[in-house]
């Protein structure tokens, strides 16, 4: 059966069941690395990716449930050569120790800085809650975001400023 | 299909099938060699003389290439577990080559083209790997100046090097690397007495060098085994009952066979793997065949469920072999004041985030396995063994996964996708575990207790100090097929090798029993206990966990009892310098001096070990804030110092010991393994909840000590149990509660403190 998905701007046909988890179908078919399996039950946030901008666990999304709809993944973001905002921020702070749950620590905190451009310490603890790290770089990751809206905020000044 | 034998008919098995045990000897023949410290099979030292693995791999072509336009390749036989190696290694090699770091390619653990190195583990790769890549560079790089001198018609000692790769002469005249290593040979062995570069030349070593591997990791680059992808792939899930020792009773493989793309049913013995040509089929075909009953053999009994009294009656009742570890006897004035404690730990999930994956292919006779296990080289002594391959037969190589600390799922899923391999010739076969099977099926950090006694004399001295431990081994690392599921589920199966102490002064449940401070009669013993309840291995700083846990909380009670401060005792019994410093500067930087007293919800508490004695020194200071009515405890500032050697990247060091801290305070204060009668009852992030956004430290502050040109020590497991006691000594400090039992949770603070 054919589905046809959006993901970070390019349309996707894809013959495939529609009952397929978002994740295999990101990961198999597409070829995109960012979303990881952790637990197949939405309790980690490994696979965390943005659905029309919100946070969600493509581990529990079937494929069939998201045409249509606008999908971002840490791909869309940026790459290692031209990284986006986020991605200079956990670069800059080395956040990542294996690094296996940072891309859906990216995408969550995507999500928060779309509809949030100035979350304070609690705000950030609060919504990245639902990710797990077990190397313990939470406090890494905390300041990474944080670098991030700082950096937001002095490339907004920068372009103010610019005549 | 056929019942998994228990544990318990294993050793039976062991004990009356010789044709068996001929199997399984040869490998235990290598299991108490270098290893990194931690079992596994080491290699043989030939060249005793030499640092660091250049005893056992000598060559410097071993280690070392350098090709005509310049580019270097550096080979090491350990591995990124995401511990910063890979960099840390490119550090040391462009040191001591003096070269910059961009043109060194390293290329990690693989059993055709790098040195066995034994396992990644027990903090030794800066020891092992590090030190041998430095002395190997030193080397090459005099080879490389003697071979200029000769051409130039200099004293070698007059040939300088600038950090870019060329060498030079007293008159300005340069040479290359690359166009003087074309002449070399460095098929020779490394001598021991190669000069160093001198730690106030550095260019590289000791600074904050952004780690290689973070970019693609941060982008959805190609960072992990599992992001391989070989063509004509086909995925395969291994299906197995809910937890170790336990067996499905009769999988309906015939509606899995019409399954709609499903390549092949492997079905050896005990094990049972589907084949698909996606990953979602093989997926729905495994959930069906999971629907069968299961069963396991009664015996030997799971531990029992809890911890506390729950961990010391399961540890009590099994057979003990006692090890002397530590004896000393002294004049001491008569002790006026004497404590007795027992402090336990439940058997505890590695919890890698990412589920065990590997990738093998059998192709035109030779089996490949990409793993990422921390001992490549015994992947492939597993897979010869299991398999009936030669040697040559089987290429191990590793790529990354994600975080293990210690022996998670690696080693048997690399040993489970070799046998699917096996079974279907040709096509690369990708096998990821599910998470309820990492949880059911890994081998766990063993649960442990300990019982300690000790006493002060008049004059604040401590006169007797004793220190038993009970614990399993934690060093069950594969050698053989029947240290993997796979060789316990074949017919007929592989049994598994009964567990070994690892000795002193590494040890396993001994591990940092012996302490580091001065102490007048010191008494420690180590009740060994063969016979494991569950299945268990290597957790990150095995028995240390719980030995420093048990010492630097004792410390506090005797301080508290006699009214001492805790950094007072700790001092007056501490002789090593590089000990007093870190404990100085872990003081100094938190303000103990000045620190917010006990007052019932707020305190503060200190800890201290180097780990086993012989890796880096840590101390750890916090504060915490205790809500009373729930007994949360939160940790509102963390400091640490850490000296180890001379630092390759104090970033780095910096990121590994805060990984530590609040990997230790995820443990210490709420992680157990459940169990029910016949099987594990962890299987999932809300039957195993581990620490998250909400719980972690206002803030950590790490302090890395300088110590330039020190030799390397590990660092990655320094922090464990310094943390554990420090929040243990910081909630007894604000609640005067001393909790001795982990987890430190809630529910058992609550209920210590009573009624508000």
């Amino acid at each position: 059966m054919s589905v046809t998905i959006t993901v970070n701007g390019a349309d996707h046909a894809l013959d495939v069941d529609p009952s397929t988890p978002l994740l295999y179908v990101l990961r198999d078919d597409l070829e995109l690395n960012g979303a990881k399996y952790g637990c197949g039950l939405g309790q980690c946030g490994a696979c965390t990716v943005q659905i029309d901008g919100k946070p969600a666990f493509s581990c529990l999304t079937p494929v069939g449930a998201v045409a249509g709809r606008r999908i971002r993944t840490v791909e869309g973001l940026g790459s290692a050569g031209a990284p986006g905002l986020l991605q200079q921020a956990f670069e800059k702070e080395q956040a990542a120790q294996c690094g296996y749950c940072i891309a859906g620590m990216i995408m969550r905190a995507q999500a928060l800085l779309d509809r949030n451009p100035d979350p304070d310490d609690a705000q950030i603890r609060a919504h990245m809650q639902t990710n797990l790290c077990r190397c313990g770089t939470h406090m890494r990751i905390l300041r990474a975001v944080r670098r991030a809206v700082a950096l937001r905020k002095g490339t907004q000044s920068a372009q103010e400023v610019r005549p | 299909m056929n019942p998994v034998p228990s544990m318990l008919s294993r050793r039976s098995f062991l004990t009356g099938g010789a044709l068996v045990v001929s199997f399984a000897l040869a490998p235990k023949a290598f299991a108490q060699l270098a290893g990194g410290g931690e079992g596994g099979a080491g290699p043989t030292v030939v060249a005793p003389d030499l640092k660091g693995s250049l005893k056992s791999t000598p060559w410097l072509d071993a280690w070392i290439r350098i090709d005509a336009d310049g580019r270097v390749t550096v080979f090491t036989g350990k591995v990124e577990l995401g511990q910063g190696i890979r960099t840390a290694l490119i550090q040391v090699a462009a040191e001591e080559l003096d070269i910059p770091p961009a043109v060194v390619t390293l290329v990690t653990a693989d059993t055709e083209r790098t040195p066995d190195e034994g396992l990644t583990a027990g903090s030794h790769s800066m020891q092992d790997s590090g030190t041998a890549i430095q002395n190997a560079a030193a080397n090459v790089r005099m080879l490389l100046a003697a071979e200029a001198a000769r051409d130039w018609g200099v004293p070698a000692e007059q040939v300088t090097t600038g950090g870019d790769g060329r060498l030079r002469a007293p008159d300005g005249r340069t040479l290359s690397y690359g166009d003087v290593a074309a002449r070399l040979s460095l098929h020779v062995q490394a001598v021991p007495d190669a000069p160093l570069r001198r730690p106030s030349d550095y260019r590289t070593l000791g600074r904050e060098l952004p780690r290689v591997d973070i970019p693609a990791k941060l982008t959805g680059g190609a960072a992990y085994l599992h992001d391989m992808r070989l063509p004509g792939m086909l995925h395969a899930r291994v299906v197995r009952g809910p937890s170790v020792g336990t067996s499905l009773k009769s999988p309906d493989l015939d509606t899995v066979a019409r399954m709609p793309g499903v390549v092949k049913i492997v079905r050896q013995g005990g094990f049972l793997a589907v084949v698909a040509e996606r990953q979602w089929s093989a997926i729905q075909a495994m959930r069906h065949l999971q629907r069968a009953a299961y069963e396991r053999a009664p015996q030997p009994p799971l531990p029992a469920d809890g911890a506390g009294d729950a961990v010391a009656t399961t540890l009590k009742a099994l057979p003990a072999r006692d090890i002397a570890i530590m004896d000393t006897s002294e004049p001491a004035g008569p002790a006026v004041c004497t404590v007795k404690a027992r402090y336990t730990r439940p058997w505890i999930s590695h919890g890698s985030i990412g589920p065990s994956c590997a990738i093998a292919q059998y192709l035109d006779g030779t089996m490949t396995v990409w793993t990422h296990s921390q001992g490549t080289f015994d992947v492939r002594r597993v897979v010869v063994e299991l398999l009936g391959l030669p040697p040559e037969k089987v290429h191990a190589i590793h790529a990354e996964g994600a975080g293990c600390y210690g022996q998670n799922g690696a080693d048997d899923v690399a040993a489970d996708a070799a046998v699917i391999a096996k079974a279907v010739p040709g096509r690369p076969i990708r096998l990821q575990w599910m998470r309820e099977q990492e949880f059911g099926w890994e081998p766990l950090g063993p649960g442990m207790m300990t019982e300690l006694e000790a006493a002060l004399g008049a004059d604040n001295r401590i006169v007797s100090w004793t220190h038993a431990v009970w614990s399993n081994p934690h060093n069950n690392r594969p050698v053989g097929a029947g240290g993997v599921l796979a060789g316990n589920e074949a017919d007929p199966p592989f049994p598994v090798p009964e567990g070994k102490p690892i000795p002193m002064p590494e040890g396993d449940g001994s591990r940092n029993s012996n302490p580091l401070y001065n102490f007048a009669n010191t008494h420690v013993v180590y009740h060994f206990l063969k016979d494991m309840p569950a299945r268990v291995s290597a957790l990150r700083s095995l028995g240390a966990h719980l030995n420093v846990f048990s010492i630097e909380s004792m410390l506090d009670e005797l301080a508290t009892a006699a009214g001492i401060d805790p950094l007072a005792i700790r001092l007056d019994h501490m002789r090593d310098e590089r000990a007093r410093e870190v404990m100085q500067a872990a003081a100094d930087r938190f303000g103990w001096a000045k620190r917010p007293r006990g007052d019932g919800r707020r305190g503060c508490g200190m800890a201290f070990a180097r780990y086993k004695n012989l890796g880096a020194y840590c101390a750890v200071a916090m504060e915490v804030e205790v809500d009373r009515e729930t007994g949360r405890t939160l940790v509102r500032r963390a400091v640490a110092a850490v000296d180890c050697g001379q630092p390759a990247n104090p970033d780095g060091v910096r990121n590994q010991i805060e990984g530590a801290l609040v990997q230790s305070l995820s443990w210490t204060s709420r992680e157990a393994v459940r169990f029910v009668a016949d099987r594990r009852a962890s299987f999932d992030w809300s039957s195993y909840p581990i620490l998250r956004f909400d719980d972690v430290p206002g803030s950590v502050e790490v302090v890395v000590m300088d110590r330039p040109g020190a030799p390397f020590l590990g660092t990655a497991e320094a922090g464990q149990g310094p943390t554990a006691a420090a929040l243990a000594n910081a909630i007894a400090d604000a609640t005067g509660v001393r909790l001795r039992d982990m987890p430190l949770s809630p529910d058992r603070l609550k209920a210590a403190i009573g009624p508000v």
